[in-house]
């Protein structure tokens, strides 16, 4: 088997230097200024000092940055063939985790590999995403009426979310589902099923409700009404709100924001990162931000309508929709949209599990770009021109 | 398989074309909230930044000083250093304190609680470690410093009143604001800020205070102040000078001293200015300024000479003879007797079954007015008393200034009593009896006085104006506004003829031999003072003491049942400037105790010249001392 990609025997081998070439730089380019915005926002944050956090993202992105090339001139159909082995090697750390959150006292998520702490709830974002892609990318579009069909990849969806869920992590749960029923919803799944299970969702919320932890209720209550509790849990939304409004169109300045400096505003330098551009730059940084993100957005859906082999368009689409939900969940988050569910900007909050995850899948979006042409037959074979 | 493909390629481009329409809105949406909270809610949540990190900070203004006449600071503000620790900037707080222990004594009690504070307390929040620090404590501790990281030290101010018990009564002192003292004004709460209590501190109070300053600073979430936006300074209250000559007051002090317990004034008899006010025993006004101790406080409250209460205006007592003015003068302006008139003395006089004696076992035979005051002959008044009636008595009091509130600027004041018909059937609920007249014609009874108020009496006979006593130079309004008090004070409708023969026949009673005290009188030429005595009875002497075994004297009796010694005197008789009133409880007789201390402070005053200009609080100048214009007589000078 591993034969088939033998070079020299392989008809749509790309010799590693055609593939660089290949490469959307432009996106890469894209990639960079977002993280670039996040080093001067932590500078800032820091008072005007790389210590603690610019220096050590800077790092992170460079390192994320060789990871994502390597990811990106990669051959997209070795993810395919790997793409169950991920997921159930995201599945079985997960549980890992679990089990040993239940021995130990808390809730620690992530396995310490010595130089790198590994979150398993974030290689399953990566891993849903691959193995759907690879159940979807063989069936037809028939197929994907049948009901009993869809129970698999149900599964492969409700199992990682209800761990997550149980850890507790709200945000990544959230994350998980939206970003599998967008892969259902690509595949041609119908309407009315969407409907059905939404309508089974909000039926379960009263009783999925006993299952929240009182925190997670509180952040809820508190999202619908901040101002009743000012100095407690709605004083994160509240002063979030007070640094972005008083930012005003061109904000108060570079390192100038008198919320974000004086404390007023909570994790300025993870979650609450938005909140702080928008005091400093103002509407302005905050709507330039935003297009950069928008264009980003874009690219994914460019290189998916671009790719000629349902693998790659469901992953590119499943990776761009991911990434289209951080920010989106992020920054309705910081401005009293929707909770605070705890989902870091993308690129610029500083964290480095998140930084790898959203490389290595952009990575993956790169490699589907670069084998855009390549077919792939329903079987996973690459003898896909049939 | 191709078109399969397809298929499905149509379907996902459908649907991605749905997806992105979706999140396209979405984006869309959150440009929208971006610039409702940006642009249209943006002026609301500036401002609401900007209650976030300004704080204002009231900076409390230095209270005013007080002085006495000549500039004398009565009342200081003095440096209070206390050395203060934060924890933040000590790596370890117990041994910077044991460090702390070693170059200065703080104790094991005072690191117990510094530590428990610290822990209390926000890592950046200094803790007071040790107040009132010496400024050879502060000189070490500054040495040292390299060795006591997180140990600062603060300059804080302390009211000090450098003549301490001297100046008690008069002065008053500060005290931490009380409960019910706040009115709601931040600057009361303001931790360790002291209002006046007591005395001018508690009269001019609000001139005192001075206006706040505000300082604009900028905190953070946890109350850190980062940098000083913006500052105002304050006013510090108004500069107080009192009418007090501080030497006289002191030399007062001290004649009283061997007195168990005593009272003087001494005032200027044209311009009610009180140049000395002294109540004796006193207590050091000093002790209040920090918290006095429950101990101290108790044994002040507690002694038997009253050193908290101000006699001088709030002891009420029997004025006995020195009321004697008051009733010849009634009965002159009645036009019921003359001068020259003479009653017959037999030693007593019976009214009903009721026998009134006179001091004097044997009686003074014929006396006419002078005689009378001269040798303080009781049955003369019980004679002219019977003629006037006791309300024509009490209306000549009240003109003199006896029974009502001087209307010194003190927060409390005695307002004596002088009985009427009147007064005795609505308080009493009895008729008048004729006894009693008599009784009060040599003011004993129901008559009484306070030292000030027969300081005014006798500063009014001496010049003949309506005086009223007062404490400071200038009115001083809350805001600070001073204006110089330049009042005249109007004549008393009292006939001139009428007054110099009082006047005179006060003179009798020092400098005529056989006065009552002569033995008292001033022998320096130009500064003869004329006054009166009065020994106030505070017991009653019954029949059967005077018939058996005669009245026991003074030294033979407990000290509480003792007379009161009382004089009253004006000086110089020619040009009367000073007028005096001493009374020493339970002293004695007035001849004997009470008219030597008036003589000596009544010359003290003559040779200071305490009565001089002296300066206006609109000239004072901090630091700059006026000097003494002119002495009446020279003396060794002095810088």
């Amino acid at each position: 088997m591993p034969s088939r990609y033998r070079i020299g025997q392989d008809p749509d081998y790309v010799p590693i230097g055609r593939r660089l070439l290949l490469l959307n730089w432009t996106l890469v380019l894209l990639l960079a200024a977002l993280a670039g915005i996040g080093f001067a926002m932590l500078y800032s944050a820091a008072n005007g000092s790389i210590e603690p956090w610019a220096e050590r993202q800077m790092v992170r992105f460079a390192f994320g940055l060789v990871v994502m090339i390597i990811i990106a001139i990669s051959d997209i159909r070795l993810w395919l063939r790997l793409s169950y082995v991920i997921y159930a090697v995201a599945l079985i750390l997960l549980i890992g985790v679990e089990i040993r959150g239940e021995i130990g006292m808390g809730a620690q998520r992530w396995i310490n590999l010595g130089f790198f702490q590994l979150q398993p709830s974030e290689l399953m974002k990566i891993a849903l995403v691959l193995s759907l892609a690879r159940y979807f990318h063989g069936l037809t579009v028939e197929e994907t009426g049948s009901i009993t069909l869809l129970i698999p990849p149900l599964l492969m969806v409700a199992a990682p979310a209800a761990l997550v869920l149980r850890q507790p992590d709200l945000g990544t749960a959230l994350l998980l589902i939206a970003g599998g029923g967008v892969i259902f919803w690509l595949s041609g799944v119908r309407i009315w099923k969407f409907g059905l299970v939404l309508a089974a969702g909000l039926a379960a919320i009263p009783i999925g409700w006993q299952f929240l932890h009182d925190y997670q209720k509180k952040r809820v209550l508190t999202f619908m009404n901040p101002e009743n509790d000012p100095l407690g849990a709605g004083y994160h939304i509240t002063q979030s709100k007070i640094a972005l409004g008083s930012g005003g169109i061109f904000g108060k300045g570079y390192m100038l924001g008198s919320q974000s400096h004086l404390n007023f505003l909570p994790e300025k330098q993870t979650d609450f990162i938005f909140t702080m551009l928008g005091e400093e730059f103002g509407l302005v940084g905050g709507i330039a931000l935003l297009l950069i993100y928008t264009l980003v957005i874009v690219y994914g859906f460019v290189i998916a309508l671009r790719c000629r082999n349902q693998f790659g368009r469901l992953v590119a689409l499943g990776i761009t929709s991911t990434f289209f939900l951080y920010v989106f969940i992020n920054i309705a988050m910081v401005m009293g949209l929707v909770p605070v569910v705890g989902v870091p900007l993308p690129l610029v909050s500083y964290g480095g599990t998140v930084m790898l995850t959203i490389l290595v899948s952009f990575g993956l979006l790169l490699s589907v770009s670069v084998h855009r042409d390549i077919r792939i037959s329903r079987q996973g074979n690459d003898d896909g021109r049939d | 398989m191709w078109h399969r493909d397809s298929d499905r390629f149509r379907m996902f481009t459908r649907r991605a074309a749905i997806l992105g329409a979706g999140q396209g809105l979405l984006l869309t949406g959150l440009a929208a909230r971006m610039y409702y909270l940006q642009v249209m809610e943006s002026d609301r949540y500036t401002v609401l930044a900007d209650d976030n990190r300004i704080s204002h900070r009231l900076l409390p203004p230095p209270r005013g000083l007080i002085t006495d006449r000549f500039g004398v600071p009565l009342a200081i503000n003095q440096q209070n250093y206390h050395i203060l620790i934060v924890r933040e900037q000590t790596p370890d707080v117990r041994r910077t304190l044991e460090v702390l222990n070693r170059i200065i004594d703080l104790g094991a009690d005072t690191i117990e609680r510094v530590e428990r504070d610290v822990a209390r307390k926000r890592s950046f929040v200094p803790v007071t470690v040790r107040d009132n620090l010496s400024w050879d404590e502060v000189a070490r501790i500054g040495v040292n410093a390299p060795d006591l990281p997180g140990i600062i030290i603060d300059a804080g101010q302390l009211r000090d009143y450098p003549e301490g018990p001297h100046l008690a009564h008069a002065m008053g002192y500060v005290a931490a604001v009380s409960e019910k003292e706040l009115t709601g004004d931040p600057l009361l709460e303001l931790p360790g800020f002291r209002v006046g209590k007591n005395g001018v501190e508690r009269v001019y109070d609000l001139a005192l205070r001075g206006k706040a300053g505000t300082s604009q600073v900028e905190v953070n979430a946890l109350g850190r102040v980062i940098r000083e936006l913006d500052r105002e300074e304050g006013q510090s209250g108004s500069t107080v000078v009192m009418t007090l000559d501080i030497e006289l007051q002191r030399y007062t002090n001290q004649r009283l001293s061997d007195k168990e317990s005593a009272a003087a004034v001494v005032l200027d008899v044209h311009n009610g200015e009180v140049l000395a006010l002294a109540s004796h025993p006193s207590y050091d006004p000093n002790a209040f300024t920090n918290g006095i101790s429950h101990k101290l406080w108790n044994s002040l409250l507690n002694n038997e000479y009253a050193p908290l209460t101000n006699k001088a205006t709030n002891g009420s007592y029997a004025p006995g003879s020195t009321f004697k003015m008051c009733v010849a003068l009634a009965a002159l302006d009645a036009g019921v007797i003359t001068p020259e008139q003479r009653f017959f003395c037999p030693g007593h006089l019976d009214l009903g079954s009721s026998r009134f004696h006179c001091w004097k076992r044997g009686g003074h035979g014929w006396v006419n007015l002078h005689d009378s005051m001269k040798h303080s002959c009781d049955v003369y008044y019980y004679e002219i008393s019977q003629k006037i009636g006791i309300d024509r008595i009490a209306a000549m009091a009240r003109k003199l200034g006896l029974g009502e509130p001087t209307g010194i600027d003190l927060p409390t004041e005695r307002s004596g009593l002088i009985p009427t018909r009147d007064w005795k059937e609505v308080q009493i609920g009895q008729r008048w009896q004729g006894g009693e007249t008599l009784i009060s014609a040599i003011g004993q009874g129901y008559v009484l006085a306070t030292p000030l108020q027969l300081a005014t009496m006798t500063a009014r006979l001496a010049s003949g104006k309506a005086v009223v006593p007062h404490l400071t130079r200038d009115h001083i309004d809350a805001d600070g506004t001073t204006t110089r008090i330049v009042e005249e004070f109007p004549e008393m409708a009292i006939n001139r003829a009428h007054l110099n023969h009082i006047r005179n026949a006060m003179n009798g009673v020092t400098n005529e031999t056989r006065g009552t005290a002569y033995n008292s009188r001033i022998k320096i030429a130009g500064m003869e003072m004329a006054g009166k005595t009065g020994t106030s009875q505070v017991r009653r002497i019954t029949m059967r003491e005077r018939t058996t075994t005669g009245v026991i004297g003074n030294d033979k009796l407990p000290w509480k049942f003792r007379d009161h010694a009382l004089f009253v005197a004006f000086a110089p008789i020619e040009n009367p400037r000073y007028a005096c009133a001493v009374i020493v409880e339970h002293g004695g007789s007035g001849s004997g105790v009470a008219a030597p201390i008036a003589r000596d402070i009544l010359i003290k005053a003559q040779e200071l010249n305490s009565s001089a200009p002296g300066i206006s609080a609109t000239t004072y100048q901090p630091g700059g001392q006026v000097s003494r214009p002119g002495k009446a007589v020279e003396e060794p000078s002095e810088s």
